[in-house]
């Protein structure tokens, strides 16, 4: 047997796994894009279209799916940034020599990670109410006036954009803390020695080393947020004035709430371009940066 | 121990011996309470035996349908009204005309004719009513007392005036009426007053721009823009009985099962100061939308007869009066209404008119899409972002686009029948 083909025999398995698995269905949803499957065509077949690329030039032609498409961007364009930030920040004072109790505040930030949106939406709808919520409570404090966080359509996003960023931070900032642990600590004293302050400790050795996990957390939490779904599911059900309706969102609604599965698929195979497109991009940017 | 394992596997398939078993699905709280009814309709039918599926009422729909396509559907169901046109398309139900004429006590004609009409498709009867349910105010009596409303408004002049008058009263932190943004059914009440039909061409297209509905859409957007009604959803209103408690709002436009919740939640001090009232209309109380649910059997099942058996026990006036009093739903029978435990309770008493005027949401498949637009295109409308003619051209330009397939489908069921110039083959089509 040639080094090939047992290279074959021992991948086919996992490899038909795939294909009947992940390949399969792909395929089969490809398929369904094109045509008009609905409630109608489950009663009877001969109810079914094949209407080409109707379901994409319509989805194009629907301003519900440019304003999810606008949403969800708006959503990653803050959103990833604030959230590595917040991330790489959390992983920072963990590392720092000057933090107590790291353990517990580990496993604090992590905590939200772990626990379900639904549970912790509730407590969040409970701090953003307008009248009766901790935020607002805290503001009038302040002299501000309280706040419709879910109800008025300019901050319902942010207030989605800071919940998601509160649920997720902790997942990143266990991976940065992996990266920084992993820098020897001679490199900084050396850098002590030769006088660098820490801000530039900072640019200078802790981001390039740390550059290869940064371009991970990036792809990984980019590819996340384009799959923005459960949290205005559960906050706000993509209102008010559908400003929290997301690609996914939109695709949850078309598929199972009203059977248009034709639709649907088209909206997954659209959101799949749009992630595609950007994580190349991404990587191409990094790649040009020498990351890698 | 394997003995003993063949024991009770063989009495467990035993007790099905010589019984027929209906598989009856039934939805939400009502599933967990009928089963207490169920011993009865076995001790008077002791060949039959029922088991009681609970659907949680979120996934039902989705557990209906899947059910449809893996062939596992149950002999019976409850669904809800605006279900039944669907699965008649589906081809799934089973027409019932013939059983309900030969069931001596099921008459057509003592059910509220909204309700009635809800499980008819084409001429056809395909689903008996369980409860029904329609929505109309609540309301703070002392408040209205306090802004100088002698009675209950019954047109939308005088609940415009009371509205107003309440507001002076209350002041701007608090508002007048509660009609929930999340929700199509406040503005599709209203609309359905109207006396043009909400979809015209039996079906094909959206009729929103009548004269009708429209001004159903300028009474709405007059509600907001007054600041009568807050831009709230039910959401953002954590309790909405400590809200009308507190006088957050004076008229709340909500269903019979509220009933029970506000003289639960509300404190003794405001017991007496609530009662309910018909919705009003243009020019005195008016119409609302019949709902509730229904049930109907499944063409595919075996069991129709002793299914049939339980639809007609469970219709049964003095069985309905005993689920009203395990669940507080509302009977769609008229003679139900004349027991005790309904005249006798004030709160009912507006629904009782009120049914006697419900009317049935537009029987297409699509429907409840068409409500979700209602309600997305109400939000903008009380927003402010949509004129009452942008509101009205928009939401049939959705509800146009939504019935496409459905005009599709006719066309198309038309030029069949007239190749084969055979009408009848026709008929059966569309829904």
């Amino acid at each position: 047997m040639k080094p090939s083909t047992a290279g074959w025999v021992f991948a086919a398995p996992a490899l038909g796994v795939i294909g009947l698995f992940f390949g399969l269905p792909v395929l089969a949803a490809l398929a369904l894009s094109l045509t008009d499957f609905d409630i109608y065509s489950l009663a009877h077949i001969e109810n079914l279209r094949f209407v080409a690329f109707d379901n994409y030039l319509g989805l194009l032609r629907n301003p519900l799916f440019w304003k999810a498409l606008g949403n969800t961007l708006y959503f990653v364009a803050v959103g990833v940034p604030l959230s590595i930030a917040v991330s790489l920040g959390a992983a920072l004072l963990l590392n720092s020599k000057l933090g107590v109790f790291k353990p517990f505040f580990r496993t604090a930030f992590f905590a939200p990670v772990v626990t379900t949106v639904v549970a912790v939406a509730v407590i969040w709808r409970y701090l953003l109410h307008t009248r009766y919520g901790l935020i607002n409570w805290g503001l009038s404090g302040l002299g501000i006036d309280p706040v419709d966080w879910l109800g008025d359509p300019r901050w319902a996003m942010p207030s989605i954009i800071v919940f998601a960023v509160w649920k997720n931070f902790g997942y990143n900032m266990i991976i940065f803390l992996a990266g920084l642990q992993a820098i020897p600590e001679d490199l900084y004293e050396a850098a002590r020695i030769d006088g660098a302050s820490a801000t530039r400790q900072f640019r200078h050795i802790t981001l390039p080393i740390l550059g290869p996990v940064l371009l991970m957390v990036s792809i990984l939490t980019l590819a996340g947020y384009f799959q923005l779904f459960a949290e205005p599911y559960v906050m706000t059900q993509g209102g008010p004035l559908q400003s929290t309706v997301s690609v996914l969102y939109l695709m949850y609604e078309e598929g199972f709430k009203w059977w248009n599965l034709g639709n649907a698929s088209a909206v997954a195979f659209l959101l799949f371009v749009l992630m595609t497109a950007s994580t190349s991009a991404l990587m191409w940017l990094a790649r040009r940066k020498g990351v890698e | 121990m394997l003995a003993s394992l063949a024991l009770l596997l063989g009495s467990c398939s035993g007790r099905g011996d010589g019984r027929t078993v209906v598989k009856f699905w039934a939805m939400g709280f009502e599933g967990e309470m009928v089963a207490r009814l169920i011993p009865e309709f076995e001790r008077r039918n002791p060949d039959i035996r029922v088991q009681v599926q609970q659907l949680p009422i979120t996934s039902a729909h989705e557990k209906l349908l899947t059910a449809f396509a893996g062939d596992s559907l149950p002999d019976v169901c409850a669904i809800g009204n605006t279900w039944v046109s669907e699965f008649a398309l589906l081809d799934a139900l089973e027409p019932l005309d013939r059983r309900i004429a030969a069931t001596p006590g099921l008459r057509a004609q003592d059910y509220f004719a909204g309700a009635w009409d809800t499980g008819v498709i084409d001429g056809r009867a395909y689903a008996v009513p369980w409860y029904v349910e329609t929505r109309l105010p609540y309301y703070r009596s002392d408040l209205l007392e306090r802004a100088g409303i002698a009675r209950p408004p019954q047109t939308w002049d005088e609940w415009k005036t009371a509205m107003a008058a309440i507001k002076r009263e209350v002041g701007p932190d608090r508002y007048a009426v509660l009609f929930p943004l999340n929700e199509p059914e406040p503005l599709l009440n209203l609309g359905i007053q109207a006396d043009e039909p909400l979809l015209r061409d039996g079906g094909r297209y959206g009729n929103f721009r009548s004269p009708g509905f429209k001004r159903a859409l300028a009474f709405y957007r007059e509600a907001f823009a007054q600041q009568w009604a807050p831009l709230a959803s039910n959401t953002q209103i954590a309790n909405v009985w400590n809200e009308f408690g507190r006088g957050y709002f004076s008229f709340y436009v909500n269903g019979p099962w509220n009933i029970a919740e506000f003289k639960r939640r509300l404190p003794a001090d405001l017991q007496d100061k609530w009662m309910t009232m018909p919705l009003p209309g243009e020019h005195g109380p008016g119409a609302s939308v019949a709902g509730g649910a229904s049930f109907v059997l499944f063409r595919g099942s075996p069991r129709q007869d002793a299914a049939w058996k339980l639809i007609a026990y469970l219709s049964e006036p003095a069985t309905q009066m005993r689920f009203h009093g395990l669940t507080g739903n509302l009977p769609p029978r008229r003679e139900s209404w004349n027991a005790p435990a309904l005249v006798g309770d004030p709160y009912a008493r507006a629904f009782r008119d009120q049914l006697e005027r419900a009317r049935p949401a537009p029987k297409v498949p699509e429907w409840e899409r068409i409500a979700m637009e209602i309600k997305l295109v109400g939000e903008q409308l009380a927003n402010g972002r949509l004129t009452v003619d942008q509101a009205a051209a928009e939401l049939d330009r959705r509800a146009d686009r939504i019935l496409e397939k459905r005009r599709w489908m006719l066309d198309q069921a038309d030029q069949r029948a007239a190749k084969s110039a055979s009408p009848a083959a026709a008929a059966g089509e569309g829904g």
